[in-house]
């Protein structure tokens, strides 16, 4: 080591912004720093790769049965040529928005399971916060660096497909398919945000981050696979013959055997996408012949598409905002310990 | 009098029913630098991040250049460098990007913020590995490179969580000059935990000795060996050419001021209450002995440490333990 030339002290000036590079505040400074490393990283190229590859897939797919879809006169979406372009399928491949329901949360995962563990583990949690950070500014910056890299993400794939629809049919976009494909990216980006503050929450809840990967691959796992049975063989054991019953409480128990569904994260979001690309879908449950009757297979005006899906979105909401308040709980008092 | 920099008052840290630090008070002024001595386990590292505002105390306060870092870390923050003991950096950053990236969360205006991360690059002798990956770095480039980091925001207080942990005796000796020099040079306030105690030696000005989550002792090393010796501080150690008899030993304890006297062969070793080397030397010529080396002792913290493991020892465990028993890990 040399001697130090003397370094003018310095009277520290605080964050004065007109001080910071580029007017960046320190969190802005940490969400860049964020985007770098994921953008940089081996694991978001593979997340990367497998929805680009899910997503060409069912494109490929749709577009093939594009045309028969669009000249189907039976099916009242017929005209919406960009909806039908993210919905039509002809078996062999599931829709890219069922696909999503299964991939956003591995994309959340990857992208959150270690995001305060691996910190803590190389050392570099008790640097940063000696800085003069907020505590709650390293939490922020890794659930909004992350959300940040899916957001252009999923925006630029279906600005892709928007693109590649307009160059193969010449078909003009209707303000409504935007809207509706916009109300498609939120939700999408916002089940995805659910899944990674879980993964926040769990990383930094274990100390190990194969752990806190396991716990958070565990409960997506319950959620797809085991959830649906749980909740069938539970109803199951309480329900009485169906023979037995009228038809309004077969009615009654179907939409229990649903709302008990919707605890399912997964299940929001398909019920959401679901109804926000198919203007033709008039109710998430059954619906009786009494309400049925006189109604016109028409599509739905967005705004009514928005208001069926407004309860799924406030609990995708809310789930996000209950795990990110936990993370705050569980991190803002801890003891930062090498 | 100048306001301290450092303030504990009554700090205490409980874990369930383990006391981490026991009601610990500590004064430390501007431009000091001050050893905290234990071994492992004792509460140092607790302590630290207890001045951090990174864990809360139990009770008792902690102040730093006038503010609580309890209450208020984000301002104590600003002003203190510290430097972990497991200190890690984002392997897949350069270790440039590295500082200027601490640099940017304390809002250092770019331009400066470049030239003074050269410069720091320079002093802690990392020029040329400014453009490597931080993942190659050795534990010692690591530890230079966290001086760096601590250096970048210029601080008026400086805590370091064994700084010397895995350098080599050059790097070590390196670092602890370059850390006296600052202190002397800009008025630093430099706190350093270890349990290397030639080390600490070397450097501060205080130390305290630190047990169990309570301050056994604390001053300057003279302080502490005059506290713990008492009238026995002194001491010389004299080589003659022949080989020694107890009727010298006898001789020597009947002047004024020996207080013991330990022979061994050649070497005859007189622990005395004021400083009487010359007549101890007139004493041997007068006998007729050849002096061959005359060296005053020193008590080094080597034996302030153990004397105090051993009193603390004595008191709280009947059971004679040994030594070794002291260090084992608490943690």
């Amino acid at each position: 080591m040399k001697s130090l030339p003397l370094l003018p002290v310095r009277p520290f000036s605080g964050n004065t912004s007109e001080e910071t590079r580029r007017g960046r505040t320190p969190l802005q400074n940490m969400i860049a720093r964020e985007v770098t490393d994921h953008v940089r990283s081996w694991r978001f190229a593979v997340l990367l790769s497998l929805i680009a590859l899910t997503f060409l897939g069912s494109m490929y797919v749709s577009a093939g049965n594009i045309r028969a879809a669009v000249a189907n006169t039976q099916d009242p979406d017929h005209l919406f040529l960009y909806l039908k372009l993210l919905t039509t399928t002809d078996g062999s491949l599931p829709p890219f928005h069922i696909f999503l329901s299964f991939l956003g949360p591995l994309l959340g995962i990857g992208l959150g399971f270690d995001a305060i563990n691996s910190e803590q583990n190389n050392g570099t949690l008790s640097r940063i916060l000696a800085q003069p950070v907020y505590r709650d500014n390293l939490l922020l910056s890794k659930f909004a660096g992350a959300l940040l890299v899916i957001g252009c993400l999923f925006v630029s794939l279906s600005l892709l497909m928007i693109g590649t629809g307009i160059c193969i049919t010449g078909v003009k976009i209707e303000p409504e398919e935007i809207l509706r494909i916009s109300g498609f990216l939120f939700l999408s980006i916002l089940y995805v945000g659910f899944w990674l503050a879980l993964a926040i929450l769990c990383s930094i809840r274990f100390r190990q981050t194969a752990t806190s990967a396991l716990v958070v691959i565990g409960i997506w796992l319950f959620f797809t696979v085991f959830f649906k049975i749980v909740v069938n063989l539970a109803v199951r054991a309480f329900l009485p013959d169906p023979a037995y019953l009228l038809p309004t409480e077969i009615m009654k128990y179907n939409e229990l055997i649903l709302n008990l569904l919707r605890f399912s994260p997964g299940q929001l979001y398909t019920d959401g996408t679901t109804t926000l690309l198919m203007p033709s879908v008039r109710s998430l449950g059954p619906l009786t012949m009494e309400q049925m009757a006189g109604a016109i297979p028409a599509p739905l005006p967005f705004r009514e598409s928005l208001l069926i899906v407004w309860p799924q979105v406030s609990g995708l909401t809310a789930a996000t905002v209950v795990c990110f308040a936990l993370s705050y709980a569980l991190f803002m008092r801890r003891e930062i310990r090498v | 009098m100048e306001k301290p920099v450092i303030q504990l008052k009554g700090l205490t840290k409980c874990y369930g029913s383990l006391k981490a630090v026991d009601r610990l008070d500590l004064t430390i002024h501007r431009g000091e630098i001050f050893g905290l001595l234990g071994p492992n386990g004792a509460g140092k590292t607790t302590t630290i991040l207890m001045m951090l505002g990174l864990t809360e105390p139990t009770s008792g306060s902690v102040t730093l250049c006038g503010h609580n870092a309890t209450t208020h870390p984000l301002a104590v923050k600003k002003v203190v460098g510290y430097m972990p003991d497991n200190l890690g950096f984002y392997a897949n950053m350069t270790a440039l990007d590295n500082l200027l990236y601490i640099g940017r969360l304390n809002a250092i205006p770019e331009k400066e913020l470049h030239v003074r991360a050269r410069q720091l690059l320079e002093v802690v002798g990392l020029t040329a590995d400014a453009a490597q990956k931080t993942s190659t770095f050795s534990r010692g480039m690591k530890q230079r490179l966290g001086l760096a980091e601590v250096l970048l925001k210029q601080p008026e207080v400086i805590i370091l969580d064994e700084p010397t942990l895995g350098i080599d005796p050059a790097g070590v000796r390196a670092f602890l000059t370059l850390i006296r020099q600052l202190s002397r040079e800009q008025g630093l306030t430099v706190l350093l935990s270890s349990h290397h105690l030639h080390q600490v030696q070397q450097v501060c000005d205080r130390v305290g000795i630190f047990v169990g989550g309570k301050m056994l002792a604390e001053g300057s090393m003279d302080t502490l060996a005059r506290g713990l010796f008492g009238s026995a501080a002194n001491g010389v150690r004299v080589t003659v050419t022949e080989p020694l008899f107890d009727e010298h030993a006898k001789e020597l304890r009947r002047l004024p001021g020996v207080e013991e006297v330990t022979l061994d062969d050649r070497i005859v070793e007189v622990a005395c209450s004021e400083e009487i080397t010359p007549e101890i030397v007139r004493f041997f010529v007068g006998n007729g002995l050849d002096v061959r080396a005359v060296q005053p002792v020193r008590y080094g913290l080597d034996d302030i440490y153990q004397t105090y493991f051993e009193t603390k020892q004595s008191h709280e465990k009947p059971a004679p333990a040994t030594r070794k028993a002291l260090f084992r890990k608490y943690e």
